[in-house]
Parts: structure tokens; C-alpha cells; sequence
């Protein structure tokens, strides 16, 4: 009999039967983290390249490879996902038009290449210098980079930065527009009253901007601590207006989103509210929105009205930071996991389950979103992106404005 | 080297100037094609299969339009439909996979809301404790009952399925004859499509890793057969046929009834005609 329950999870009131085995576990959760965090740090890196705020200087070019460096991973949860993972392609040979999904492919290809190529750019020189420099199998690797360019005269980077500008431009509705379609995924299916709002790819996409940020914050500080080199003050201050800014708007959507859901009413709210004020208490209202978002928000409007400075800024942003970095992963669960636990009947409520070791498993989660950051940490060593290092570092000089 | 220095310069040039009339090309194909993908996304698209060939030979899925019906007020909740189904469709033998089920609706004296309760309750379960046979259990028989009535659910076959417009990849098509049908090998195992259904008719197979849901028996429908859930009803709840042939018993239970869908307001236009449901049916 035991096996007649093997896929069933627990429910109370009346669900399909079907509804019982839940499709999508923790890695759909991880896939639209990490998109967010690719268009977040994306954002950040287009501060200094496209706008010309110099204060974001130290981390732009880090942010650009953090960029990649997760992009390179989004597939992996999908791909971990899917029943027949061989067949991943059959979306981009033959795409189902209609599909939201269909279009991922393509969106990420292009993204990827994009950020390929942002980056080449970006560390040209330093690909040129190893590639002159070094010697055995790395200086093959900075040879073959170099793609057989090795001209760093004054109009050679000039027409770099040209490219730079133009790719960062093109980048930023790439970037953004990857990631608003992940919020379409879940906001445009008409079966589920907790996923199905228009606001939802803009709520994706505002939280994608904070969670990017705030990787971008915790990593800056983290990788200064190891260098053992002073941290950038108004770099770190320049983030946290930018986490403060888009934080606000990101709460005020959240806000406005289930405002109207319990608002309008409809069927099924009942059971909604039912689930919001009972399993959902602790992870929607403590850890998303009090813990995550609201603790955060009041430490960072402190220190800006304060105009704290010095060790207390560094620390009280980076406090901030990871907590966002948590807020964003909650509300990913909250929806991706939270909408499958609303019976479509809307007369039940299921609970999820993770799995330890599996496929889909949390230890499979964890090392996909653990991976790119070791992939960073490689990269960083054969891209060193810090300002220091011989890189194209100034904006286009026309588009460069003044220190913010 | 200066004239190194400036031949690769030109190289890069020439180089990237390339991609970029290739990018302009691709940019230019894309605003063109728009215009039609924006047509054809909307969900009250047209089925997306086409053309008049089909495996079985002497039947043309141009000349059918099948039709389902449900009459609730005759389901006696005996359950022989789900077992039918399980056996001729080889659905896995377990409490979480079903093409068919029934819904229990029981309203107690005094209580507001229907206590509901399907096949695949683990009170229900246990009263066989087998995959293949099913019962409800008799768990009222001492409770004072206002109202009772069983809801035999199957796919809608929607005229307008959300499961086939998420599909990625087209694994899930509907036909001609109005059925939609999975074909399991190009289905990637997304399960987009279990997610887009609001009726909860798809599940997925974790052994064979694609996603599977009733289809009215197509193999047994284009050879002129009943579907088997059809076939068992000793009741006659379950009703089937050809909506393009007017003496068909399905064209004569919508003609002599007051039909009802599921969920009408979704705009799935659902092909399962009910008779004798409740408010609280969905």
C-alpha cells in the first residue's frame, strides 16, 4: 500500500488527484533566482558603462563577470529538471510559438553571447597582455582568447569602448527583458489565482534588480577582505542607494499585487487567505517581508538619512545585502512553491516536501547555486575585473558624467 | 608591427561589421514575423495540427468532432470507469495518477459547504489497498446526509487548451477530430502543461519522464470504438460521440439537455458537456 502513496503529498481539504504528485520543485525556485541575479548584477555594470556613475567603477567590470558567470548556469536547473533532458533543444528546433517557455532558448542564447562578447571586450587587454606574457598551456589559453587581435593602440580602444557602450546598451532589455519573462511564465497561466497577475513579470523583474545588487555588495566586501585592500566607500554607498531605490519599488508592487488579490476576492481567495495566515505565515510575512525586507529597509534608510559612514556603513549595508539576498529567495519559493500548494480546486492545500538527495533534490538546488560562484572565483583569477588591473576602465568619455 | 597593428584593426572591423549587418538581417526577419506570432500566441488560436493523414488506415480526423458528456445525476460512484481506464491506458497503478476519477459531493445537515472526497482519498484507497480496484468507502453511512452526488472529471479536450498553448515544443497538438494528444516522444518532461490545466487532468509518468492524460481512448475511438471508461458505465452516465453526426447519442444529450462546462469563465471552452452538477462543481 505504501507504494499506492509513493508521489502523494499531504493535503488537507479537496485537491485533484492528480494535483497530489507537484511538478515543479526546489530548482524551479533557483532558476528564477539566478536569472535575477544575472539581470541584477547586468543593472549594476550598466550604472557605469551605459550611465557613467564613476562610483560604481571598482565593481562594474566584477559585475559583468559575475553575469556570466551565473548565466552560464541558468540552464543547469531546467536541465536538471526536465523528464528528458536530451531533448532540452527539441524548444529551440522546433518552438512552440505560442510558449513562453519556447522562447527561453533563444532569450538566453543571446544573452549569453552577448555577455561573451561584453567581456571580451571589456578584458581585452588583459588577454592580450597574458597572451604576450604567459607561457605553457594559460598562455595557449590567452592565445586563442585573444582571437589574434593584439592591438591596444589608443584607437584600438577607443573603438572597444565604442563596443562596450553599444553592448551594454543592447544588454540592459536583454537583460531585463530575460528575467520579465520568467515573471510571464508564472503571471500568464489562467489556472492558478496566486501566479496569475499582470504585475508579476514587473515583480520578478524589480527583485531580480535588489537580489543582483546585493550579490554584488556582499561579494564586493567579501572579495576586498581577501585582497585585504580597503573598501570603496562611495562604491558601497552608490549600491546602497541603488538597493534602497529599486527595494522600494519592488515593495510597493509586491504590496500592490496582493492588495488586490484578497481586494478582488475571488474564488478561491478564502482558501488563500487560509494558506497566507497558516503555512505561509513563516516564510511570506516573517522571513520575505519582515526579516527580508522590512529590517533591511528600515537599517538602509537609516544609515542614508544618518549619513553613516566609515566600518558601521560597510557592515550595515552588507547585513542589508543578505538579507535581500534571502527576502529574493523567499519570495521566488513563495511563488514558484507557494502557487503549487494552493489546490487549483480551491478547496485544499498541499505541502511540499523537498527532497534531500535527488535530482531535484535541495543538495542538487544548493550545488546550482552554489556552482557559479566557484566558477567566479576561477574566473576572477583569469579576469582579474578589479579597477586596478590593466582593463578598459573609462566609459565613453562623451557619455561619462560627473561623480554622483 | 604599426602595419600589423592596423591590418588587424581592419580585420576586427571588417569582423564585427559583419555581425552586425547579420544581427540588422535577424532584427529585420524578426519585425516581420511579429506581426503573425502575435496572432497566432493569443489562446484562441487554431489547432495546431494540420493535414488529412493519420495512422489508422480509412479514418479521416477532418470528418469528427467528438464530444464527451457526463450526466451526474446518474453515477452511481461504483468506480469501474477509473479501474477501466487504468487497465486499457496502462495509467501507473497508484494513488496520485489518474486520467479519470470521480468526485464525491456530500452535503451533512446543518453544514454549508460539501465535504468532498475523490477515489484517490487515502480512506478510499484503503478500502481496497489495491492500484487496480477502487472504492469510496461508507464513511457516512451514520452522518445525516442533506445531499449527495457523485462527478465523474476526464479531460476537457478544450477547444482552446492551455496545456497545448504553454508547450515548448509542440509534444501536445489537438487534432482535427478535437482530441488532444501527447506525443510522449518529443515531450521534454517541463510539465508546463500539468501546470496550465486548470482541471488538473495532466500528470506526469517519473519512470517514463513525459507527461500523460486521458485522450478519450483516441486508439479506440478511431476504429470505431467506445472509450472504455465509456464502455463499463453500467449506468450509462458517461455519454460519447461524434458532434458532426446529429443522431449520435452525444448530439442528442446536448440537444435534450441543459449542458453545462467546467471553469467557462477560463475561456478553455471546454468539450465535456455536464448535466445535473452543483455550485460547488469545478
Amino acid at each position: 500500500m505504501e507504494g499506492l502513496f509513493a508521489h502523494v503529498a499531504p493535503y488537507v481539504g479537496y485537491v485533484y488527484p492528480n494535483e497530489t504528485d507537484i511538478p515543479w520543485t526546489v530548482l524551479i525556485v533557483v532558476y528564477p533566482y539566478l536569472t535575477g541575479l544575472v539581470a541584477g548584477a547586468f543593472t549594476v555594470s550598466s550604472l557605469y558603462q551605459v550611465f557613467g556613475m564613476q562610483r560604481f567603477k571598482p565593481v562594474a567590470h566584477f559585475a559583468l563577470l559575475t553575469s556570466l558567470c551565473l548565466m552560464l548556469f541558468v540552464p543547469m536547473p531546467l536541465l536538471l529538471h526536465l523528464g528528458h533532458p536530451e531533448r532540452a533543444f527539441n524548444s529551440v528546433i522546433t518552438p512552440h510559438v505560442t510558449s513562453a517557455f519556447a522562447v527561453f532558448g533563444y532569450a538566453a542564447g543571446f544573452y549569453v553571447v552577448l555577455l561573451m562578447l561584453e567581456n571580451w571586450f571589456v578584458f581585452r587587454p588583459h588577454i592580450v597582455q597574458q597572451a604576450q606574457q604567459a607561457s605553457g598551456p594559460l598562455g595557449w589559453f590567452y592565445r586563442v582568447l585573444s582571437l589574434g587581435s593584439y592591438d591596444l593602440s589608443d584607437k584600438a580602444m577607443q573603438y572597444d569602448r565604442k563596443w562596450i557602450f553599444a553592448l551594454a546598451v543592447i544588454g540592459i532589455p536583454a537583460a531585463h527583458g530575460l528575467h520579465g519573462y520568467v515573471g510571464f511564465v508564472f503571471g500568464s497561466l489562467k489556472s492558478r489565482e496566486w501566479w496569475s497577475s499582470d504585475l508579476m513579470p514587473a515583480i520578478f523583474l524589480f527583485s531580480a534588480v535588489i537580489s543582483g545588487t546585493a550579490l554584488l555588495i556582499v561579494l564586493y566586501v567579501l572579495s576586498c577582505k581577501l585582497r585585504k585592500i580597503p573598501v570603496d566607500l562611495a562604491c558601497v554607498k552608490g549600491l546602497a542607494y541603488t538597493l534602497w531605490g529599486f527595494f522600494l519599488f519592488t515593495l510597493v508592487l509586491e504590496g500592490v499585487e496582493f492588495t488586490s488579490l484578497v481586494y478582488r476576492g475571488r474564488e478561491g481567495i478564502d482558501i488563500i487567505l487560509q494558506y497566507v495566515t497558516g503555512p505561509l505565515l513563516v516564510p511570506f510575512f516573517i522571513l520575505q517581508f519582515g526579516i527580508g525586507s522590512l529590517v533591511p529597509l528600515a537599517l538602509l534608510t537609516f544609515m542614508i538619512w544618518r549619513g553613516t559612514t566609515g566600518r558601521a556603513l560597510i557592515a550595515g549595508v552588507t547585513a542589508s545585502a543578505v538579507l535581500v539576498l534571502l527576502a529574493v529567495l523567499m519570495m521566488r519559493y513563495n511563488v514558484v512553491i507557494g502557487g503549487q500548494e494552493i489546490s487549483k480546486t480551491g478547496k485544499g492545500l498541499l505541502t511540499y516536501h523537498p527532497l534531500l538527495f535527488h535530482r531535484e533534490g535541495l543538495v542538487a538546488a544548493a550545488a546550482v547555486l552554489v556552482a557559479p560562484l566557484l566558477f567566479l572565483l576561477v574566473m576572477v583569477r583569469l579576469f582579474p575585473p578589479w579597477a586596478e588591473a590593466p582593463a578598459v576602465s573609462a566609459p565613453p568619455s562623451r557619455h561619462a558624467g560627473a561623480p554622483i | 608591427m604599426k602595419k600589423e597593428a592596423i591590418t588587424s584593426l581592419v580585420a576586427r572591423r571588417s569582423f564585427l561589421r559583419r555581425i552586425g549587418a547579420a544581427a540588422a538581417c535577424a532584427g529585420a526577419v524578426a519585425t516581420t514575423g511579429a506581426l503573425g506570432v502575435a496572432k497566432k500566441v493569443a489562446a484562441k488560436s487554431k489547432a495546431a495540427s494540420s493535414g488529412g493523414s493519420f495512422p489508422t488506415p480509412d479514418y479521416d480526423w477532418s470528418k469528427r468532432r467528438w464530444a464527451f458528456g457526463v450526466d451526474a445525476t446518474k453515477c452511481i460512484g461504483c468506480l469501474r470507469c477509473v479501474e477501466a481506464c487504468k487497465t486499457e491506458n496502462g495509467v501507473p497503478l497508484d494513488a496520485s495518477h489518474f486520467r479519470t476519477w470521480v468526485e464525491r459531493y456530500v452535503y451533512l445537515e446543518g453544514e454549508r459547504n460539501a465535504r468532498i472526497d475523490s477515489q484517490s482519498d487515502p480512506r478510499n484507497i484503503a478500502a481496497t489497498g489495491s492500484g487496480k480496484e477502487y472504492r469510496f468507502d461508507n464513511r457516512y453511512k451514520d452522518a445525516k446526509v442533506e445531499k449527495a452526488f457523485f462527478v465523474p472529471k476526464l479531460c476537457n479536450q478544450c477547444e482552446h487548451p492551455p496545456c497545448v498553448q504553454v508547450c515548448p515544443t509542440g509534444a501536445t497538438y489537438r487534432t482535427k477530430d478535437g482530441v488532444v494528444l501527447i506525443d510522449h516522444k518529443y515531450c521534454i518532461g517541463c510539465q508546463y502543461c500539468v501546470q496550465a490545466c486548470p482541471y488538473g487532468a495532466r500528470y506526469f509518468i517519473h519512470e517514463k519522464g513525459v507527461t500523460d492524460k486521458c485522450n478519450w481512448c483516441y486508439h479506440r475511438i478511431t476504429r470505431g470504438m467506445q472509450p472504455a471508461c465509456v464502455e463499463v458505465c453500467p449506468v450509462n452516465a458517461r455519454i460519447f460521440g461524434d458532434r458532426n453526426d446529429p443522431a449520435s447519442p452525444i448530439s442528442q444529450f446536448i440537444r435534450n439537455n441543459r449542458v453545462q462546462v467546467l471553469r467557462p469563465e477560463t475561456g478553455n471552452a471546454p468539450n465535456c458537456f455536464y448535466v445535473g452538477i452543483d455550485k460547488e462543481v469545478s
